[in-house]
């Protein structure tokens, strides 16, 4: 069987997994490093009758694709970390207002303008937090090309099926490296297609009471059934309401839809984990060189491992501690000053235990680096 | 059909003052599209945040409450994605032109298909009586206690600069011409602006000693004149009233068309 192998930059890869999943409108505005998503897909888009728009900013790109989402497309799009900023005030009006989009932050170094063209993960903990009030949010990231991928696709299925926004933190290694890709054939990883009400025409549709499983069937906007989305806490009718049990049932709503479904939503790649008493946990492109270590550690024979996550929000608390439960030295491998370092000290057991190997300069970080701090960890100085 | 199978009587009665102009918009707009006849589920309203968005939660049509200044970002990817859909965008002035003001000139430069209509009663009523960007110079407000230093936009001006292909002005006591210009703009194709002058008495008239509702639409009455009428020459301080530009330029989503037609042929 020959095989749809392609040699390219992980944001192309983006493109080709969110038009795989059924990406139908982006909109966005020119940012490094995520730019080339933009340019690809103005491109693309139009040939399977899609659409793109270059907006004025991010903020009207956000709210833009809130708004095609909602007459029943598939939509995204990109961006990085000042254009994420401004993305926050739409952010959190779909989580609100449960509209399934899909938004790629290309991580460059922070905080402000920064570093344009330089790597890092500074925007982890900004993804759970970045936006007002209450709420949970899903946010994952890969190391590889197959894998992001395999992830954006992912996203795309999350978004739709618990009509939530999905974060994907890429990065700017990731995004502006080039290796191989294998485009997967049609049909070799499932799609989603968000839930739609089968109430008929001119019976009182509710768009906002839940499932017992939490999802909400949709009508599309220019539909049979006309209802109201607001930002505003709302009742089942999508009026506005500020009855404190209304209220108190919403918050509810959106935040355990997604804590208790992250079973289905947490993705992860495990590597020489079986026996490891030294444990890395790293995600992103450091993952790479936390893998590398991994491997040239153990081929002389020293029992180390690593756990590389794919979904970072909800945090996997139960998986890091599970995985974590027999180390002697845990060490977050991580280009910003700890953002995931703080939650799996939350998860495992002894916390003191678990030891940081960071780069916050820009330069990505090495396996020599990594090798570094855990020559200190480990008693046997630099 | 009658004007109240356009509303939402669930969720009346309306939040609005006593002697607030936005019900009277509100009125005018829903007679505007039954004269079209325009099928409610062919119609998306769009609207921010304001005293004046909260049209939308009253009117029986696929309706988007949205953030403060964006509703136009919004209802952009809404015609983008659904380009057969009228889409209808009320806004007051401080949504439209202040925290919104890059939307609406870029929407407007876009000439994208929908009607922006601007709700305007120069003050931010929700928080309780700021100045806005329409306020004016010398004029009162919460927020200028010592008289408002800040000049006004000419939303109309505005709007023609920035590339609108259809602009007009009413205000909420000229009702019969509200009708009439909604109809134009909303069958109008390309982005159309209607800016509507409407009486706050609760803020702008009480903080600016203008007197009750009354009073405020006897100004209207008295202090507009018709577009190009004689009665502004010989008054230039009249504010004019009507039709300002209407031309017939290339729409962003027909455009868009040819666009998928250029790139699905190769």
């Amino acid at each position: 069987m020959s095989q749809n192998i392609r040699f390219i930059q992980g944001n192309e890869v983006c493109v080709e997994a969110a038009l795989y999943a059924g990406l139908n409108f982006f909109a966005g505005y020119p940012i490094t490093p995520s730019t080339e998503i933009a340019e690809h897909l103005s491109l693309r888009l139009p040939q399977i009758k899609g659409r793109f728009i270059q907006m004025e900013d991010e903020i009207a790109s956000v709210c833009a694709i809130i708004g095609a989402s909602l007459t029943g497309h598939k939509v995204m799009t990109a961006t990085s970390g000042p254009g994420f900023s401004l993305m926050q005030e739409g952010l959190g009006y779909a989580i609100m207002a449960e509209i399934p989009c899909v938004i790629i932050n290309v991580q460059r170094g922070g905080p402000s303008t920064g570093l344009p063209t330089s790597v890092s993960q500074g925007d982890v903990g900004q993804a759970l937090w970045g936006t007002h009030g209450d709420h949970a949010v899903i946010a994952m990231t890969a190391s590889n090309h197959q894998d992001i991928f395999a992830m954006t696709v992912h996203a795309f299925n999350m978004a739709e099926t618990y009509r939530t926004p999905v974060i994907l933190l890429f990065d700017e290694v990731t995004g502006h490296m080039r290796e191989r890709l294998v485009i997967p054939e049609p049909g070799e990883f499932p799609l989603v297609e968000r839930l739609r009400t089968s109430v008929k025409e001119g019976v009182d549709y509710h768009p906002y009471l839940p499932r017992e499983d939490g999802r909400l069937p949709m009508s599309d906007f220019g539909g049979k059934h006309r209802y109201n989305v607001t930002g505003l806490a709302h009742d089942m009718w999508g009026f506005p309401s500020n009855n404190p049990s209304v209220v108190q049932g919403l918050l509810r709503h959106l935040v355990d839809k997604i804590n208790n479904n992250s079973h289905n939503i947490t993705r992860y790649n495990e590597y020489e984990m079986e026996d490891a008493r030294t444990v890395l946990i790293s995600y992103g492109s450091s993952a790479r060189s936390a893998l590398h270590v991994v491997k040239n550690r153990r081929a002389r024979g020293e029992r180390i491992g690593l756990l590389e996550l794919q979904t970072l929000w909800p945090f996997p608390f139960g998986l890091v501690r599970q995985k974590c439960a027999d180390a002697k030295y845990i060490v977050v491998v991580e280009m910003n000053m700890g953002q995931i370092l703080q939650p799996v000290r939350m998860a495992v057991d002894n916390p003191e235990r678990v030891y940081l190997a960071n780069r916050i300069d820009g330069v990505f970080i090495t396996p020599t680096d990594i090798k570094n701090i855990l020559r200190i960890i480990q008693g046997r100085g630099m | 059909m009658a004007i109240k199978d356009y509303i939402r009587e669930r969720f009346f009665p309306h939040m609005w003052c006593a002697g607030c102009g936005h019900g009277i918009v509100l009125n005018g707009l829903l007679r505007a599209i039954e004269q079209i006849g325009i099928s409610k589920n062919d119609i998306v309203m769009v609207s921010g945040i304001g005293c004046s968005s909260r049209i939308s939660g009253y009117v029986d049509f696929h309706t988007l409450h949205t953030l403060h200044g964006r509703a136009l970002a919004f209802a952009t990817g809404v015609k983008m994605s659904r380009p057969e859909l009228k889409l209808i965008v009320p806004m007051g002035d401080g949504d439209a032109l202040a925290i919104g003001g890059n939307h609406f000139i870029h929407a407007a430069r876009r000439n994208i298909d929908m009607t922006a209509i601007v709700m305007n009663n120069r003050i931010y009523g929700m928080t309780g009586g700021q100045y806005s960007p329409l306020s004016g110079y010398g004029t009162s407000a919460t927020t200028a206690p010592y008289s408002n230093i800040d000049h006004t936009f000419d939303v109309v001006n505005l709007s023609v600069a920035a590339g609108a292909s259809f602009v007009a002005r009413t205000t909420a006591y000229h009702v019969m011409q509200m009708i009439s210009v909604l109809k134009q703009a909303i069958l109008h194709k390309g982005f159309s602006v209607v800016e509507i002058l409407t009486q706050c008495p609760t803020y702008f008239g009480r903080k600016n000693k203008l007197g009750g509702a009354v009073e405020m639409m006897e100004y209207f009455k008295n202090n507009t004149t018709s577009v190009g009428s004689k009665a502004k020459q010989e008054n230039p301080e009249l504010i004019e009233r009507g039709v300002f530009v209407r031309k017939e330029i290339p729409e962003y989503c027909s455009e868009y068309e040819k666009i998928i037609q250029r790139a699905t042929i190769g």
